[in-house]
């Protein structure tokens, strides 16, 4: 992490590592760098300085005594810093915010475990930092059985087959994948897994599983699949075969720049707005184009705007066919 | 620099521990006494000291001023039961699931709040990891630009003012909002409060803000109504009032996938076709979706629905016309 560190950062450190030896009665300095995410010089360097607090009036002390000799450290005298601080509203918010979310997925072999935490830690962090938290709220589609059979066939290794709908085709596609792990990103769950049809890593939607077998065959993740890094930006990365796609919003289409990653957004004025969007299948963005009717038309590829046409036409022939 | 951080963090500590240690509320000439690293120039440690105050109160330490009876003079403590975190343990099972949430803010706004949290609760003893997997990764995102500020005024409640592009407008108008809260939905954050110009509660979406969010009033000067559920604020005006009506469509034969997964009643009905019965709410948001379909889909009843998806087929006719698509395709 290359987070900027403050000298209030620092103390922050240096007020949580005496009550970090002292809850632990002895800690090795590899253990304790390790879990403060320092270096060992740094713990040295922090533990002389603690060592070193000293209280002049009336009579000068040192308040801390402690050693790190023979690499272990142990506090013989911690005083009135034993007890780390309290949490602040917001490092209590942020997990009590994330606890509910993980509740929110449902699955039945977490739920005792996070009601627990959840209600020792609102205990812990007192009523005023425990109501900022209910101030933030992280809404996840649940996905509760099937999320519960996914991590289920995860943990025993196990391979899955699966129908799964694929929206930007209309299809139902049936596959079998390894399992790697459960997404749950912006809201959604997802299995992670190698796909056996596909040979390669994809993510699987759990509200777009049709059907789910778990198999009686022990899964095999080949070695070369690569986990997605879930740290790094977007969740699906455009591919050099994707189509860009042109389109014009009038004000009421404008939700299309907030749903769909576009590649660029540009005002014309008066609430409209042109934006470009990549996707691997035209089909989809057909779709796309008959559902947002007077709200926006594609521009661009000229040919995608004549299929457009064409799909509407068709679509209309039958109305008429119908009432003739 | 470096040796100037360290001076002042050693400083800080020592006046913690020392404002710890005292039950009397200690002066500022007593601290000045007793803490080392203070410069013995009367207004230079005033600055320093003031300084010193703040980012104690930043840091979360709860500093209480007062005074004691027979000197009258104001004074320092840090209450011990105010400053210490209550005794809590965690069973293994509930250090994992903390480990996993602690990771679910990694590359958010929470990231730092979430990993101080976690570092008191080890200096607590607790045993906890975030490279516990458990099988499952969580990811919650806050890229949206007026995220932090919304935060921080929610968190420290004052009022905000930012310039608001709604869907369907032509312009963004200045709004003036109470936060109360913010929500996430499907990865979309929300900004639910009270609009202090429209005198009622309003959702804002964040990627509907544009430019800085500014701050409107004085830290405190907001107070959430009793009983205020942000989450129900937020969506339960977006989910649809009106009651379940019945369509009845037709399907070509093997396609329409989508809409299959819902549909009942699905019978052949000539050759290439089925007739399905699907549930919808109101004809104007459905039949959007009806529309995605294409020829793959006709709409047989309700009429209202039927011309609601003729209607919009016929608007795509128009915008998608010979003439117009050309030229600005870019």
């Amino acid at each position: 992490m290359s987070r900027h560190t403050t000298s209030s950062d620092r103390l922050a450190r240096l007020l949580a590592l005496v009550p970090y030896v002292v809850s632990r009665d002895s800690v090795a300095l590899d253990e304790a760098a390790a879990a403060f995410g320092i270096t060992e010089k740094q713990l040295i360097d922090d533990l002389n300085l603690l060592w070193c607090v000293e209280l002049r009036a009336p009579d000068p002390y040192c308040p801390i005594d402690l050693s790190y000799e023979g690499g272990e450290i142990t506090v013989s005298e911690a005083e009135s810093i034993a007890r780390p601080l309290r949490l602040k509203a917001d490092e209590a918010g942020a997990l009590l915010v994330a606890l509910r979310m993980l509740a929110e997925i449902g699955d039945p072999r977490d739920r005792d475990a996070l009601s627990r935490v959840i209600a020792k830690l609102e205990n812990a962090a007192g009523e005023g930092a425990a109501a900022v938290s209910s101030q933030m709220s992280v809404q996840v589609d649940s996905a509760g059985e099937m999320s519960a059979r996914v991590r289920d066939a995860i943990a025993r290794g196990r391979r899955l087959h699966l129908t799964y709908y694929v929206p930007g085709r209309d299809e139902n596609t049936e596959r079998d994948v390894d399992p790697m792990r459960l997404l749950v990103v912006d809201g959604q769950a997802y299995l992670e897994g190698w796909c056996r049809r596909a040979e390669g890593v994809r993510l699987f939607r759990l509200d777009r599983i049709v059907e789910l077998t778990v198999l009686d065959v022990p899964a095999e993740v080949p070695a070369e699949a690569r986990p997605r890094d879930v740290r790094a930006g977007r969740l699906f990365h455009p591919s050099p075969d994707d189509i860009e796609v042109a389109f014009e919003l009038t004000p009421a289409g404008r939700w299309v720049a907030d749903h769909y990653p576009c590649e660029s957004v540009e005002e014309l004025g008066e609430g409209r707005l042109r934006v470009v969007l990549r996707t691997p299948d035209p089909r989809w963005v057909r779709g796309l184009a008959l559902r947002l009717g007077d709200q926006g038309r594609i521009v661009g590829p000229p040919e995608l705007a004549e299929a457009v046409r064409a799909d509407a036409a068709r679509a209309l022939a039958q109305y008429e066919a119908a009432s003739a | 620099m470096v040796a100037l951080s360290r001076r002042k963090t050693e400083r800080l500590l020592n006046l913690v521990v020392c404002l710890l240690a005292t039950r009397r509320y200690l002066t500022a000439e007593q601290i000045r006494r007793a803490v080392p690293g203070y410069p013995d120039s009367g207004e230079a440690f005033k600055r320093m000291f003031e300084r010193d105050k703040e980012e104690l109160r930043e840091l979360g330490v709860p500093l209480e001023v007062g005074s004691e009876e027979e000197t009258g003079e104001i004074g320092y403590r840090i209450p011990p039961q105010d400053y210490e975190l209550p005794e809590i343990h965690l069973t293994p099972d509930e250090t994992a699931v903390l480990g996993l949430a602690a990771r679910v803010w990694r590359r958010a706004a929470l990231a730092e709040a979430a990993s101080g949290a976690l570092l008191k609760l080890r200096a607590a003893g607790i045993e906890t990891s975030e490279t516990d997997s458990l099988g499952i990764e969580p990811r919650v995102d806050t890229e949206e630009p007026a995220f932090p500020a919304l935060w921080e005024a929610v968190k420290n409640r004052y009022p905000v003012a930012f310039d608001y592009q709604g869907v369907g407008r032509t312009a963004a108008t200045r709004r003036h909002v109470r936060p109360w809260g913010v929500v996430s939905r499907r990865g979309r954050w929300y900004l639910v409060g009270y609009d202090t110009d429209r005198q009622d509660t309003r959702v804002f979406r964040l990627s509907r803000i544009v430019g800085e969010v500014a701050a409107d009033g004085p830290p405190g000067s907001v107070t959430v109504p009793e009983g205020v559920d942000i989450r129900r604020l937020a969506f339960e005006r977006m989910e649809t009032p009106a009651e379940a009506r019945s369509a009845t469509v037709r399907l070509r034969a093997g396609a329409a996938q989508g809409l299959r997964r819902w549909a009942t009643d699905v019978r052949p009905d000539g050759p290439g076709w089925d007739t399905a019965r699907l549930s919808f709410h109101e004809a104007e948001r459905f039949a959007p979706y009806l529309a995605r379909f294409g020829a793959d889909v006709v709409v047989l009843d309700p009429p209202d629905l039927r011309d609601a998806v003729i209607q919009r087929l016929k608007s795509v006719l128009a915008g998608h016309d010979r003439g117009e698509a050309r030229g600005d395709a870019g």
